[in-house]
């Protein structure tokens, strides 16, 4: 479990982050959802550490990750994972050696192991054919699924995903939540992943934190997020017409029930 | 910076991105060095032979004069010089690249010392690659001007050969090599510095690359003056 208590950033010129306490749990996608621009990778990278936050704690399983000295940071990021909104797969290296490099960089594996733990991880994300490519040759969606290989190819305890569908068309967008939420339940992982897809959010919302101009505005399940009442969280989820439509039909279907 | 010095985590991965870029720094750089030298060294032999020999001095004025300017200056900060321009924007352009597009991020997400990983090996293998390519410099320039005396016919042989040898201090060759890898240095963590840390996109990267083609070849002339003075 992941905890984070009263997380605030601040730049120079703007604070971005006010005050967020959240849990994200084992073994299932935890969401972060909000508009563009809210926050949500500012609050993923100071989760993972590529930003320090201004204020606040964050525990992993207990371990505070913010007053770690650098050795200790080390070892914890050697347990998670991380998929980047632009894949930042290594173009210099084919499919297989992306996925491999984790290991041949940690693992105390001989080769034929290490690339047989390789060989495991793309054969779970069905690229297997694709091993011997190198990353300008995959589509977005193969190079998407390249990265889960080696985010998880060191079977970390927590993934983070920064809008893994961004720039992917619908139906690659469902396989690779799926492929996400189904590796999560496998290995029993914290995930996290920052989306504004709203198949995602019903799709694989198991823990759904709505986060508006960097505050915690809502959380709670993808069952939840429809008959909510938070009129910021509707005004975000039923932006579009159609969709508004859809809502006011049905509650209006509602009310006719006896 | 001070994370580029630290031990790399695995010797293994450091040799192989050593070889790498032994490779695409120093062999893919020798076609180029041996190119310009080889025009330079016989421009030099047919400027002086032409305009600055006169009756009055000895016949070996030429391959001389030759000779010390390829050990002295051209073979080691001119070539530096160049090699600041090829490898440099390479250099910057490469990790820049990798910075925008996450894959330094990636790297520090798995707990590797990205500085590390990717600045160590590059001057490490400039650094080993820069006394070969000085050599090779050095030669190509004196095949040029002997280009000049069996193709050209501008002078001869002999007359060369005489000058070639005349004097010869083994000093000059050292101070070359010397100089070449403090500018060998320069070249590879200044480009380093500047792609490194790229703030930005596509723009910055080309802005990064400029940067630091122009911040090492400066570097390079300041220092040449001091290791010269130094040296002699
Ligand atoms: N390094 C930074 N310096 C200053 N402001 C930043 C920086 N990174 C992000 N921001 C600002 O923080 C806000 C949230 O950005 P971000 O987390 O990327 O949003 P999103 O929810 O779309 O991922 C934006 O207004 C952005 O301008
Ligand atoms: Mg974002």
């Amino acid at each position: 479990m992941i905890e984070i208590k009263s997380l605030s950033k601040e730049f120079p010129d703007k604070k971005v982050l006010h005050g967020i306490d959240c849990r994200f749990f084992d073994g299932k996608t935890n969401l972060i959802i909000g508009q563009s621009g809210s926050g949500k990778t500012v609050l993923m990278n100071c989760l993972v550490g590529l930003l320090e936050p201004t204020e606040g704690h964050i525990l992993y399983d207990g371990r505070n990750f913010v007053t770690m000295n650098k050795k200790e940071r080390t070892l914890l990021r050697r347990e998670m994972g991380m998929l980047f909104q632009g894949s930042a797969l290594f173009d210099s290296l084919s499919v297989l050696e992306n996925v491999m490099f984790p290991l041949d960089m940690f693992s105390p594996l001989s080769y034929k192991d290490r690339k047989k733990r390789a060989q495991e991880c793309l054969d779970r994300v069905n690229l297997i054919d694709a091993q011997l490519k190198y990353p300008a040759e995959l589509s977005g969606g193969m190079q998407k699924r390249a990265a889960i290989a080696r985010a998880i190819s060191m079977q970390p305890k927590y993934l983070f995903c920064d809008e893994p569908n961004s720039g992917l068309d619908p139906k690659t967008s469902l396989v690779i939540d799926k492929l996400i939420h189904e590796i999560t339940v496998e290995n029993n992982m914290t995930t996290i992943i920052n989306t504004h897809d709203m198949n995602s959010v019903m799709g694989i919302g198991e823990n759904i934190l709505y986060i508006y101009q960097g505050h915690k505005e809502w959380q709670g399940t993808s069952s939840e997020i429809l008959s909510s009442n938070n009129q910021r969280l509707n005004d975000f989820i039923f932006a579009s017409d159609f969709s508004k439509q859809l809502r006011k039909s049905f509650e209006e279907h509602e009310e006719h029930l006896p | 910076m001070g994370r580029t010095f630290q031990r790399p985590e695995r010797m293994r991965m450091f040799f192989k991105k050593y070889y790498s870029e032994i490779y695409q720094l120093g062999i893919n750089s020798i076609g180029i060095v041996l190119l310009i030298s080889f025009f330079i060294g016989a421009v030099i032999c047919i400027q002086i032979k032409i305009n600055v020999q006169s009756a009055w001095m000895p016949l070996w004025v030429s391959g001389f004069t030759t000779r010390e300017i390829l050990l002295l200056e051209f073979s080691s900060s001119i070539m530096c010089l160049i090699l600041a321009g090829k490898v440099g924007s390479n250099i910057a352009s490469e990790l820049g690249t990798m910075r925008v597009t996450q894959q330094i991020d990636a790297l520090e997400i798995m707990g590797v010392n990205s500085a590390s990983y990717l600045i160590l090996p590059k001057i490490a293998a400039l650094v080993t690659m820069i006394p070969f390519l000085v050599t090779f410099s050095v030669s190509a320039g004196m095949v040029g001007a002997y280009a000049t005396a069996y193709l050209g016919h501008i002078i001869t042989p002999a007359d060369l050969t005489a000058g070639m040898q005349h004097d010869f201090t083994q000093w000059y060759f050292w101070m070359g090599v010397i100089k070449s890898v403090f500018f060998a240095f320069i070249i590879a963590s200044v480009s380093s510095f500047y792609g490194y840390f790229v703030k930005g996109g596509s723009i910055e990267v080309g802005k990064a690359s400029t940067n630091a083609v122009v911040s090492s070849s400066v570097l390079i002339l300041f220092s040449d003056i001091f290791l010269t003075q130094i040296l002699s």
